[in-house]
């Protein structure tokens, strides 16, 4: 009897089944709300036909604003003010656009999510994201972010020139955005639990060095930590033969898997939220590991005793752009964020704040006085804000491809396969 | 679907003052004679909700588990495939977490089991009834506070140097180390899911005359005999019900695990392969493990007679 | 002996129940914006914080609209559940009442990803309604079960009587029915107000851009700097809660002996 009725639930559920997918339809492209005076080229068009130039569509003029704005965010990419008084650049943009008058902001923790929230509900949940560029090519690629007019953007002239069409937010001559900043990931320690000072990755990947501080270092916990590993096997492995560490044939890329399989006992905790971070540095439950310098900057600034270095293996780092979303509810609210973002008071205080070069040079005169609880002398220079050779030192966040972008063709491996590597690593298998 | 529905819950609708009085009594009468349309009548609303929002979107869910996901745009593809079940089988660690999260549903179910039993059976065979009001109300209490705030608290406790390791250094003892750890997890887990287990366990303890425990204990049996010979099996369905809880309740969460350990659980499989990677059907595929899971636990669950003690 | 070790075990059970609701206490009155152990200064400055954050008051509005929607859809559907199997025999009863348990049965993830899905194939949008129709779905069985439980230890005699004494269907139902069943159906909708709100994962599943409480304390408790101002707010709804609670209990015991009615 019992078993009977278990069966005409399994039965039951196959006729829904059998019902719903007969039902099911692909998701519709929900028309884009804006107005005719900002009409973002639809991406889907925009991306495939290869032209040089900019499409003929783009918005001549930015409209009156949509009342309100929902964009998703690095963590300390929009402050108002609530975790540090001086830095607040939310409210004076809703002071300056009384059209744009409610900001929300969502921060995300890794690239993978920022994509996954830009498509969330088949798009137009948000009207913008402040995009590495593991994540920006992803979108313009998938359509999901919309071409840009810079000619719109006031301060896109002052962009120092590396920035203005950089591969990751230009395609095909077609600007998707306006950099941002740029910076690297550091290695941070807790200076009174780790001697001597480190100066190599050797003290997260060599296990020898790592025995130390077993179960008290971190690592960041999105896929994209493997080219990490493979930054440090290119200094330390140099028969591997790695020229890019985005850019992994299988063996490359097993060899990194290995390093981050043998570093998995070691780990204390991975940090994703990097609260995470802060927290276990704060008390003590990791001591060593990868970092932003926004968690470096919060730390000193609460009296804990850490400090970062620029490793001899040379780091990953991310360069970010501000795009608009295809499917933008307030694609007006979001073209007046882009310029408010690049505008150089705002990059001054976002930049010292997060602990990052700005994309506009100009902010320097400003940072260079030394501005609020942060201040760091010579900002400017300590950051190599002009330093084209120290920018190309840095392996910037990519998406990896299975087209390495060589002669070597497509051997690669694909962002897919890092992230259920990685997924495994982490798991403990 | 008028006013006229014979067994409406309230509110009363306010419609019904508008019909007749006769022709309500007429219409009402009408449908009492009819038992079918009076099913028909209370059944549809709710077994329509069911029927559509909840079985259809689990049967969807089994199906998304037979897509493919395109790692190249990011979409699902409406295109048969076992791959994610072969994904699930041939990846050593997915299994390992599968085996991981059974084993903690396992382990804090029993704990949960252990704890309660004292406090329940105090309340309902001990204490006066002012008592016994006072400690229900203690009981629920914690359910109201924010899940989230109660495991970052968890989290002060538990890290280095934090109130556990302070108190344990008083004795001269610690660290613990539980933070970040597995048994840490457990704790944690074991603590929210408490009253899910107390709650029920009181009010099945509540239902065991307090003379058959007198009696037991006249004809000579000691504790420990009534315990397991007139206690425990008047019990099992509250207990059973209960553990429907913890199980489910560990089977399933992601966000404990992600801010204590460093370990992952099916959950956070699954939400790092919806919310992160975008891989729908791999998610869909892997939730069906705990969904197998459940099935086989409630299928026991129902014949120890919990479904009448939730 | 046995009883006090019983009354031990149960005060060291209430003491385990609250030890992280006193710390949420204790760190809402802490001066400094990192958690860390001893408190070095108190300040109660966080109150006025929480009360100056406009998205607090959203957040809780938000929530407690769900919260108010979802219980009154699941008391309609849930009592209307609870008659339908206690009353008849009919075709599929026995998967019925399973498939309404089912909701909390499966994990709440389960449960999420599954409308996820179905929100995400239907080309529907992540709204305040996707948030109620999940929250509404997995309260029906609280209120179901409340009632079903009410109506098993209730007699039918009392309403045949009625119908006897030649008082009509809409009559019985509204003078002795419902009497019967009304604490059952408020001390079910009660309970699903809670669950639905400090309901977290259904919600991260079903949410677009809306934040309810639960979502703003996530979203917050993972920024610098804000762990006070959330501690605060946490500790403001636990003492809110007992108002409900207390409210829920009374309508509990007072089923217990005998009622009110």
């Amino acid at each position: 009897m019992r078993s009977r009725s278990l069966f005409a639930v399994a039965a039951s559920l196959g006729i829904v089944v059998a019902a719903c997918s007969s039902g099911a339809t692909p998701a519709p492209a929900s028309p884009s709300t804006a107005p005719a005076s900002v009409a973002p080229s639809t991406a889907a068009g925009s991306v495939a036909p290869p032209s040089v130039t900019p499409s003929s569509n783009l918005p001549t003029a930015i409209g009156a604003g949509e009342g309100e704005l929902d964009i998703i965010v690095w963590a300390g990419y929009a402050e108002d003010g609530s975790n540090v008084k001086e830095y607040d650049w939310v409210h004076p943009f809703i002071a300056a656009n009384a059209d744009c008058a409610k900001v929300n902001v969502k921060s995300a923790d890794t690239s993978d999510s920022m994509v996954s929230l830009m498509a969330g509900g088949g798009g137009g949940l948000y009207d913008g994201v402040s995009a590495s560029g593991d994540a920006s090519n992803t979108l313009i690629a998938r359509g999901d972010v919309a071409e840009v007019n810079v000619d719109l953007i006031p301060d896109f002239k002052d962009i120092t020139p590396f920035l203005q069409s950089p591969a990751h937010n230009t395609v095909d001559g077609k600007h998707y955005g306006v950099s941002h900043g740029w910076g690297g990931n550091t290695l941070m320690w807790r200076t009174d639990k780790v001697t001597p000072a480190p100066t190599s990755w050797d003290v997260t990947f060599d296990p020898a060095k790592m025995e130390a501080y077993k179960g008290k270092i971190t690592a960041y916990g999105g896929s994209i930590y493997v080219a990490d590993a493979a930054v440090y096997l290119k200094t330390h492995s140099p028969d591997l033969g790695i020229t890019d560490p985005y850019e992994l044939t299988q063996p490359q890329f097993d060899a990194a898997i290995a390093l981050l399989t043998a570093q998995h006992p070691f780990i204390g905790k991975y940090w994703e939220a990097y609260t995470d971070e802060i927290d276990n540095f704060t008390t003590g439950a990791t001591v060593v590991g990868t970092t932003w310098p926004y968690q470096t900057n919060t730390l000193k600034g609460q009296g804990v005793k850490v400090d970062a270095v620029v490793p001899s293996e040379g780091m990953t780092g991310w360069a970010d752009t501000w795009m608009l979303a295809s499917k933008a509810k307030h694609p007006n609210c979001m073209y007046k964020w882009m310029a408010w973002m690049v505008t150089p008071h705002v990059q001054t205080q976002v930049a010292e704040y997060f602990g990052e070069a700005p994309a506009n040079p100009k902010a320097c005169a400003e940072l260079d006085k030394v501005y609020a609880s942060y201040g760091v002398k010579d900002f400017c220079t300590l950051y190599s804000v002009n330093d084209k050779a120290f920018y190309d030192s840095i392996s910037f966040w990519k998406t990896p491809q299975a087209d390495c972008g060589d002669s070597r063709g497509q051997t690669c491996v694909s962002y897919d396969k890092w992230v259920t590597a990685f997924q495994a690593v982490k798991a403990g298998s | 679907m008028t006013a006229t529905t014979p067994n409406a819950p309230p509110p009363p609708t306010p419609a019904a003052a508008t019909i007749p009085a006769g022709l309500r009594r007429r219409m009402l009468a009408a449908l009492y004679r009819r038992p079918r349309a009076q099913i028909l009548l209370l059944l549809t609303p709710p077994a329509g909700w069911f029927g559509v929002v909840y079985l259809g979107s689990l049967a969807l869910l089994l199906v998304t588990a037979f897509w493919t996901f395109d790692g190249a745009t990011g979409k699902v593809v409406q295109h048969w495939t076992l791959d994610n079940f072969g994904q699930l089988i041939s990846q050593p660690a997915f299994r390992t977490v599968a085996q991981r999260t059974l084993l903690f549903a396992v382990a804090v179910t029993v704990a949960d089991m252990v704890i309660a039993f004292p406090i329940a059976y105090f309340m309902a065979q001990v204490a006066s009834r002012r008592t016994r009001a006072v400690l229900f109300m203690l009981c629920l209490l914690p359910l109201w506070a924010s899940y989230l705030v109660r495991v970052y608290a968890w989290r002060v406790i538990l890290a280095p140097n934090g109130p556990l390791d302070w108190t344990l250094g008083l004795f001269g003892l610690g660290p613990a180390g539980l933070y970040p750890s597995d048994l840490g997890v457990g704790i944690v887990f074991t603590y929210l899911w408490l009253p899910y287990m107390i709650l029920p366990l009181y009010a099945g303890l509540e239902r065991v005359p307090r003379s058959l425990l007198e009696a037991s204990s006249d004809l000579g049996a000691r504790g420990a005999t009534t315990f397991r010979r007139i206690v425990l099996p008047l019990v099992l369905p509250a207990i059973a019900a209960g553990s429907i809880f913890t199980f489910s309740l560990t089977l399933g969460d992601y966000i404990t695990p992600g801010l204590v350990s460093n370990n992952q659980f099916i959950g956070n499989i699954i939400f790092e392969q919806q919310g992160v990677s975008g891989n729908l059907p791999l998610a869909a595929a892997f939730a069906l493990v705990p969904v197998a899971i459940m099935a086989v636990y409630l299928f026991v669950a129902r014949r120890l007679g919990a479904f009448e003690a939730l | 002996m046995g009883r006090w070790l019983l009354r031990a075990a149960t005060g060291a059970v209430l003491a385990f129940l609250y030890l992280p609701i006193a710390t949420i206490a204790l760190y809402a009155f802490n001066a400094q914006r990192i958690q860390v152990w001893p408190i070095r200064e108190f300040s109660a400055q966080w109150f006025g914080a929480a009360w100056d954050n406009p998205s607090v008051r959203d957040a809780l509005a938000l929530s407690v609209q769900v919260g108010l929607v979802s219980a009154l859809i699941a008391i309609v559907l849930g009592s209307l559940a609870a008659f339908a199997i206690h009353r008849f025999r009919f075709f599929g009863r026995e998967i019925f009442s399973l498939s309404l348990v089912l909701p909390i049965a499966l994990p709440g993830i389960v449960t999420g990803l599954a409308l996820n899905a179905t929100v995400r194939t239907a080309g529907i949008s992540f709204s305040t309604a996707t948030i109620v129709v999940g929250h509404a779905t997995f309260c029906i069985v609280v209120v179901y079960n409340n009632v079903v439980a009410r109506l098993r230890r209730s007699s039918r005699n009392i309403e045949e009587a009625s119908m006897d004494l030649g008082a009509d269907t809409w009559q019985t139902f509204r003078f002795i029915t419902l009497p019967v069943i009304r604490t059952a159906v408020l001390a079910g909708g009660l309970l699903a107000f809670a669950l639905s709100f400090d309901e977290i994962v259904v919600t991260t599943f079903t949410a677009g851009t809306q934040e309810t409480i639960p979502i703003w304390i996530f979203n917050h408790l993972r920024q610098a700097n804000q762990r006070p101002i959330v501690n605060v707010v946490a500790l403001i709804l636990i003492l809110l809660s007992t108002i409900p609670v207390y409210l829920a209990s009374r309508l509990t015991t007072s089923n217990e002996t005998g009622g009110r009615t």
